[in-house]
């Protein structure tokens, strides 16, 4: 079978099932224990929910893709997710067949949204951004979604996996807490580290480049040593620096150096024979050659260093805690709430980690962005 | 080349010069590296030394000094020969299924590795064929997996290491043994599996336009077009990526080893050596996964040469 045939029968599949499924939603019993409780019987927001999934799943049978069409799929599926999770509590446990059809139809309802979305080709600006930003939000929104469902329906015991509801009030609640194993291991031990090991890779890269023989001796060893555990030395500077935050940064110095120091080497030798005969020919000096030629041409791999390190730098922190520490830090956080079964702080912790990681991340993209504007890869 | 040249332009060398062999430069590095490890294990080390002569009130001569900084039982830095002598002593001296044998904790920390690097590469490649197939999945999925290569994933290394722990030994009966195993396998997966995605979505989509094209004029299935041109041609991506993930997927059966009081593994090792001083023990633990980590790598770059070169690939 071809897969054009396929897709476009897939197309018109889904909301015959949403059907099926609003159909089974409204028949069969939300609550296992008790059969007399129906969705109809769940008074305004039952009905208001059956209305909007008929008409989405109707809409979507009957005209695919218009800005209708999409507006009541994304209405249908948030609201009969609202009504889902709102009856959740007193479902625990004993959730009805019901109530797995109506948050099944809704999910099935959003996926039809997901991939009417991304049918539309994207265009620039704006409007393009946020449609790029919304398919994977909708995805995102709907596993956190399924994890509330399946762990509270389930009664999955909460030192295995605690639901988000209860993890964004622990994150909520342990604001002070955070911000200073934040300020610990983020700003003081992973800044101070990342700054001084990218600083030094750099610094030596350049010293390097001046002779060719230890470039060559370098950059095996340095590839090498980028694929090492470094995290490995975290005990030996917790015995040199101590157990504060200065013993995290030598860790972070020393897992950020190589990668650094690699790709700045191979970014120098980056330009093209004639752009260098060019620079000759102006009769350029070494120094300006490598600032008006070879740095330029170098940056994107230096910012490709700089990114890897981003993420390097906080899991040679958050690691490098683990083998001793103040009583403060998100290792040390992380490692003792998991002794005391405390897993909704770590996953709390877990979240910040997650958010620092990609900020860190997307400032440096931002640089690069407006630093290497010239590069073919951003001229699209 | 004069010396009119401005010194800097001496990379500019010409293209047809044969390129130069890689053995000396790294040798001479490598020495380079153990005579400041010397230098550096004389001077961090002379504190201690010189406290201990003056206990027993002697005034060392230089040599006295550099026989006992090289030579100290717990030393700040000990020197290579030490940790030499400390990695052989542990890989031979004892039987290989005795605790005290490196043999055997790096057994079991390269148990876990593999068993973790197979399982999430075969579902990064899993992902990455469902990425590149559905579009939906492609637009949902993919940023949160990109997204994902930002945060420090290992963080929840001690969760996993123990809640699976306890899923497992406690609630499925499991043995402490293979629950730990399975534990760390399980964290050496999670962190394996996204750069096998990344390279593979990469990779499957390498092909030129052009040859999906002449697939479809050979009225090509999706499965054919699959494995006789996406995949043969994802191959390199797939194998640095392999390479990355080996690499990581150690880290996270040693991360792994941290938070559960395991007595077995590399990191176990290291953790116990930090616990009780012993420098040696980390600094032979270190060098052991050290070579662990490079021997994995290196095989993975092997079978990458040989594959590419039986498919005519090779560059």
């Amino acid at each position: 079978m071809s897969s054009t045939i396929s897709r476009n029968h897939r197309g018109h599949l889904q909301p015959w099932i949403a059907f099926l499924g609003l159909f089974a939603a409204v028949a069969l019993p939300l609550d296992a224990a008790n059969v007399e409780r129906l969705l109809p019987r769940e008074g305004l927001g039952g009905w208001v929910v059956i209305l909007l999934l008929a008409a989405a799943a109707y809409a979507a049978v009957k005209a695919e893709r218009s800005a209708v069409t999409a507006i009541l799929l994304a209405l249908a599926s948030s609201v009969g997710a609202w009504l889902a999770l709102d009856r959740l509590p007193g479902l625990a446990g004993h959730a009805g067949p019901g109530f797995w059809a109506l948050l099944l139809t809704s999910w099935l309802l959003a996926w039809a949204l997901v991939s009417q979305l991304s049918a539309i080709k994207p265009r620039a600006g704006p409007a393009g951004f946020l449609l790029k930003l919304a398919i994977p939000f909708i995805f995102g929104a709907w596993l956190l979604v399924f994890w509330q469902v399946n762990v509270i329906a389930l009664q999955v015991p909460f030192v295995l996996i605690p639901p988000p509801s209860a993890i964004w009030l622990k994150l909520t609640s342990s604001v002070p807490i955070l911000v200073a194993d934040f300020r610990q291991t983020i700003l003081k031990a992973v800044i101070a580290g990342y700054v001084m090991g990218c600083g030094a890779g750099f610094l030596v890269a350049i010293l390097v480049d001046r002779v060719p023989f230890l470039q060559r001796g370098l950059l095996p060893v340095g590839n090498l040593v980028s694929a090492l555990p470094i995290i490995g030395i975290a005990p030996i500077m917790v015995m040199w620096f101590g157990f504060d935050w200065p013993s995290k940064a030598a860790v972070v110095v020393v897992a950020t150096f190589f990668p650094m120091l690699v790709n700045t080497v191979t970014g120098l030798a980056a330009s093209q024979p004639m752009q260098r005969d060019l620079m000759r020919t102006y009769a350029a000096n070494y120094w300006q050659s490598l600032f008006k030629l070879r740095l330029p041409e170098a940056l994107p791999f230096i910012f490709n260093a700089l990114k890897i390190n981003s993420t390097l730098a906080l899991i040679a922190a958050i690691v490098a805690e683990f083998f001793g520490t103040p009583i403060v830090g998100m290792g040390f956080r992380i490692s003792t709430e998991v002794g005391r079964m405390n897993i909704d702080m770590v996953w709390a912790e877990i979240a910040v980690a997650a958010l620092a990681g990609s900020v860190f991340y997307g400032v440096i993209a931002l640089i690069e962005r407006a630093s290497t504007f010239w590069h073919p890869s951003f001229r699209t | 080349m004069t010396t009119l040249v401005a010194p800097g332009l001496i990379a500019a060398r010409p293209r047809s010069l044969k390129k130069p062999g890689h053995v000396f430069p790294v040798t001479v590095v490598v020495v380079a590296i153990l005579a400041i490890w010397y230098v550096g294990a004389f001077f961090l080390n002379a504190q201690l030394a010189r406290d201990v002569f003056a206990r027993q009130k002697v005034e060392p001569t230089i040599s006295q000094m550099v026989d006992a900084t090289m030579s100290m039982e717990r030393p700040l830095l000990p020197a290579p020969h030490q940790v030499a002598t400390e990695l052989w002593k542990s890989t031979t001296g004892y039987a290989i299924n005795s605790k005290r044998s490196l043999v055997y904790h790096g057994w079991v920390t390269l148990s876990a590795t593999l068993a973790g690097f197979v399982i999430g590469t075969l579902l990064g490649l899993l992902l990455a064929v469902g990425i590149v197939h559905v579009s939906s999945l492609d637009k949902s999925l993919m940023p949160w997996v990109v997204a994902s290569q930002t945060i420090p994933i290992v963080a929840i290394a001690p969760m996993i290491v123990v809640v699976g722990y306890n899923l497992m030994n406690g609630q499925l009966g499991l043995s402490t043994d293979t629950s730990r195993f399975l534990a760390k396998a399980m964290i050496s997966t999670y962190l394996s599996f996204f750069p096998i995605t990344v390279g593979m979505v990469k990779g499957l989509r390498s092909p030129d336009p052009m040859h999906l094209d002449l697939m479809r004029t050979y009225t090509a299935t999706g499965w054919q077009a699959f494995w006789k041109l996406r995949f043969p041609s994802s191959l390199p991506y797939l194998f640095t990526s392999m390479q990355i993930a080996i690499a990581i997927s150690l880290v996270g059966a040693i991360v792994g080893e941290l938070p559960t009081g395991a007595s077995a593994g590399l990191g176990a090792r290291l953790l116990a050596g930090s616990y009780y001083g012993q420098t040696v023990q980390i600094w032979a633990a270190l060098l052991a996964a050290s070579i662990l980590a490079a021997v994995l790598v290196a095989i993975v770059g092997f079978a990458n040469r040989i594959v590419l070169k039986r498919m005519g690939m090779a560059r």
